[in-house]
């Protein structure tokens, strides 16, 4: 098994610590992982995004050109990675922000919309773990506990107190996407 | 009879009397090898060296000072000092020298540069040194120009002087003005005593062991860095004899740098 | 030891001070400066030195006086810096003091990009550094290599008198991995070797320098130190492979790479192509016996490197013209993906014929 993440957006929407969360819990669980993010001028203000690999086997290129997975979270990120999913991949998309309908007709999609999601919980800034929540229920790619103890590590200290609502946030985008794909249900809930 | 009681020519009638008689008042300071100095002759590097030398062996530091020679005429000067020494590149002895005190901060760190060296090359290693407060001697050794390589113009040439470069003499307008850094330097809070001093005439040398001890005693005493700039001849790129080349110092260059205290950190300023 | 996700400039970084760094002497640049602001945390908490240099050559030049006092010290920087560097480095070979320097590359030359590159393979392996020497020069291709690489590097260093280079590039510097970090020691039993500068105390003075006037006695020191270069050359050479027992085709790749060249090593594998890889881990010494002695059992090469083509000199004069050798690189920050490689590999394997759009280029013998 080796899957490849691509998380994109905007500077300042948490791509890379979503990312990072992804990859903490997979070195948890005791797989191999690589996190790679771009860290061109982009890193100020504009896109940003980085690469997750995870594997059962050593990770040999940490970057891939058609990712198996894309969590976009606004639209120039969805312009620009839709096209690259691999053939049978999965795009997460931003509803809240990406209003136009999707092109790929040979691609698994979910649409949630993480801003609203995450306004309702208190703030926008958690609409990254929204997504990363909805990847993970999705997928089940890693159990949604491992990425909840991830968040409990490695949440910085100046969010220390939205670590409840960053928890429910998981949860919620994790939900939503079961709710779309009720087939993953069992793998996810270990 | 005893010593004080025989005339002279008694004394030396009697050697064994004459040896007991004579006392030690000049030697070879410790801290200077037995080595031949490999300077011209009426060069003032031999003096300095020896005023260095005098002043590590008063303060009795000798077996924990570590030196940095620079590039120039002084790249050898490690063999005339017998404390252990490091060779740097071409400026970069202060940078040299702050590696070596920052893992070794009891020992007691000196460069000694020229002046294409510290205020050409070295400007940005010298400068941030003293930014830093580096608790280092600095020795600046200024004959006006390039030495080793052949007497070309530095920072420092004198504004008409003829050197191989500046064959037409040093031109303000196309090649600028003397660069007197040493004043500039003393204006950095982390430097603790800057001077410059000159080596023309026995009065200004023994002033100038002076100024080099304070140098010392600013890094001893933990106070900042301490540099001075000393005046120095050189006859062979000059075309001068050597009384013709103290007198050029005296006459030419004393007026462009004149001598003095330009910083003296108040710990010091009594001894000053 | 459990491991833990750690970026590869502040891996490399913990793993010095595990392997007992006592000095740090650094300049920010990207995209290796999370390593300088790794050590600006960690080295006074140790009790060590951090200092911030004005430059890269004030860097370079402080590590070489704390060097010459026998005391593990380091700097970190990326090409450009390197650049810089080049002078210091000289005077730390010549003056045979140790010295340990990591290299995160970037896009080149000038002021190029901060993207990941490959572009110093010539002035790091080839030249660095005025005279005739060759520094140590370790590539890992993982984090974790990183940290196992830089472990030992100050034993090196200190063994061999000689400078250690850790040649990574942005993509190794930035990314995160799983890593088991070794326990903290010291390097050479944390005392000053014998020839150390500590001050003339008890014992004749002792001179640390690079200048020989005499003709005579600079051609001793250059075979001297050529000598020593030979020892490292028969004991330090390192490499990987992956699956070239029955490889009919290699790969020659370094670094991050080496480690993409894998991926595509697996692919090419599941479509029945007999490829291999071979991976050199120590750039200098080259691991020339060991490259030599695959290249009589496969029927071609095919180097893949993020510059235009500057180990494939050291892989063609090893090769000489036994095989044919291809190259693929890319370069200006552009990293060549299995994708990329997987094309190359079917040309060099007589497959396809022609793919020029991925500047495949054979090279002439």
């Amino acid at each position: 098994m080796e899957k490849s993440v691509i998380f994109a957006g905007f500077g300042g929407q948490g791509v890379l610590f979503a990312g990072q969360l992804l990859a903490y819990a997979a070195a948890e669980e005791g797989l191999y992982v690589t996190w790679i993010p771009s860290y061109g001028p982009e890193m100020r203000g504009g896109t940003a995004n980085c690469t997750v690999v995870v594997g059962d086997e050593p990770i040999g290129s940490p970057l891939v050109r058609n990712p198996d997975i894309v969590v976009a979270m606004n639209l120039p990120s969805a312009d620009k990675y839709e096209p690259l999913v691999r053939r049978g991949g999965l795009l997460v998309l931003n509803g809240s922000l990406v209003k136009r309908p999707v092109q790929r007709h040979d691609i698994d999609v979910i649409v949630i919309p993480a801003n609203d999601i995450a306004e309702s919980l208190g703030s926008v800034k958690l609409a990254n773990v929204v997504m990363l929540g909805a990847l993970i229920g999705a997928t089940g790619l890693l159990p949604l506990s491992a990425i909840a103890r991830a968040l409990a590590e490695h949440l910085p200290e100046r969010h220390r107190h939205l670590l409840a609502a960053n928890e429910e946030a998981l949860r919620q985008g994790a939900d939503f996407a079961m709710r779309m794909w009720p087939e993953v249900v069992a793998a996810v809930s270990v | 009879m005893a010593i004080a009681e025989l005339t002279p020519p008694q004394i030396a009638s009697r050697p064994e009397v004459a040896l007991a008689a004579m006392q030690v008042v000049y030697k070879r300071p410790e801290a200077l090898t037995e080595a031949y100095t490999h300077y011209c002759p009426g060069c003032s590097h031999g003096v300095i060296h020896r005023l260095i030398a005098e002043v590590i062996d008063e303060l009795g530091i000798r077996e924990r000072t570590i030196a940095v020679a620079p590039v120039g005429c002084a790249v050898l000067a490690y063999e005339y000092f017998t404390v252990d020494a490091a060779e740097a590149a071409h400026g970069r002895a202060p940078a040299m020298a702050t590696g070596i005190k920052r893992v070794l901060p009891d020992r007691i760190v000196f460069t000694y540069q020229g002046d294409g060296d510290l205020a050409s090359i070295g400007t940005n290693e010298i400068v941030h040194a003293c930014a830093r407060g580096e608790l280092l001697t600095v020795i600046f050794v200024n004959n006006s120009l390039y030495g080793m390589t052949g007497g070309q113009m530095a920072p420092t040439t004198l504004p008409g002087q003829v050197t191989t470069s500046s064959p037409y003499g040093r031109d303000i307008r196309q090649q600028g003005w003397p660069l007197h850094i040493t004043e500039m330097l003393a204006m950095m809070p982390g430097v603790a005593y800057a001077a410059r001093r000159s080596t023309h005439a026995p009065a200004e040398i023994r002033k100038a062991k002076k100024a080099i001890e304070l140098a010392f005693r600013a890094q001893i005493e933990g106070l900042g860095l301490g540099i001075v700039e000393i005046l120095s001849s050189c006859p062979t790129n000059w075309g001068l004899s050597p009384m013709e080349a103290l007198a050029f110092v005296r006459d030419k260059m004393v007026p462009v740098y004149p001598l003095g205290d330009f910083k003296v950190h108040q710990a010091l300023a009594a001894r000053a | 030891m459990a491991k833990t996700l750690w970026k590869g400039n502040e891996a490399l970084a913990e793993a010095a001070l595990r392997a007992g760094v006592k000095a740090f002497f650094g300049y920010p640049i990207t995209p290796q400066t999370e390593l300088l602001e790794y050590m600006a945390r960690r080295m006074p908490e140790l009790g060590r030195v951090f200092l911030q240099a004005e430059s890269e050559l004030a860097a370079i030049n402080m590590l070489y006086g704390t060097a010459c006092t026998g005391t593990p010290a380091m700097t970190s920087s990326s090409s450009p810096g390197i650049s810089l560097m080049q002078e210091g480095l000289s005077y730390i070979a010549a003056s045979e003091v140790p010295a340990v320097i990591v290299d995160i590359m970037r896009g080149g030359p000038g002021l190029g990009n901060i993207q990941p590159s490959q572009g110093d393979y010539f002035q790091v392996v080839k030249s660095a550094g005025h005279g005739d020497y060759h520094a140590i020069v370790l590539a890992p291709a993982t984090v974790q290599e990183a940290v196992d690489l830089m472990y030992i590097s100050f034993d090196l260093a200190f063994k061999y008198r000689h400078i250690v280079i850790i040649l990574g590039d942005g993509t190794l510097g930035q990314m995160m991995e799983p890593v088991e970090m070794p326990p903290f020691k010291e390097v050479n039993g944390g005392e000053p070797p014998a020839w150390a500068l500590t001050g003339a105390a008890g014992r004749p003075h002792r001179v640390i320098t690079s200048l020989y006037l005499s003709a005579e006695r600079l051609e001793a020191l250059n075979l001297h130190l050529q000598e020593k270069l030979a020892r490292i050359k028969e004991n330090e050479v390192r490499y990987d492979t992956t699956m070239v027992e029955d490889a009919e085709y290699l790969i020659v790749a370094f670094g991050t790479v080496g480690r993409i060249a894998q991926s595509a090593v697996r692919q090419a594998r599941t479509t029945g192509l007999k490829v291999g890889l071979f991976r050199p881990i120590t750039l200098w010494p080259f691991p020339e016996r060991e490259l030599d002695a695959l290249i009589e059992r496969v029927q071609g090469v095919l180097v893949v490197e993020m510059n235009a083509g500057q180990m494939l000199e050291d892989v063609q004069r090893v090769v000489k013209d036994r095989v044919p050798v291809h190259f693929l690189g890319r370069m200006g920050g552009i990293i060549p993906l299995p994708d990329d490689i997987l094309p190359a590999l079917h040309t060099l394997c007589g497959l396809v014929r022609s793919r020029n759009g991925h500047r495949v280029r054979p090279v002439p013998a």
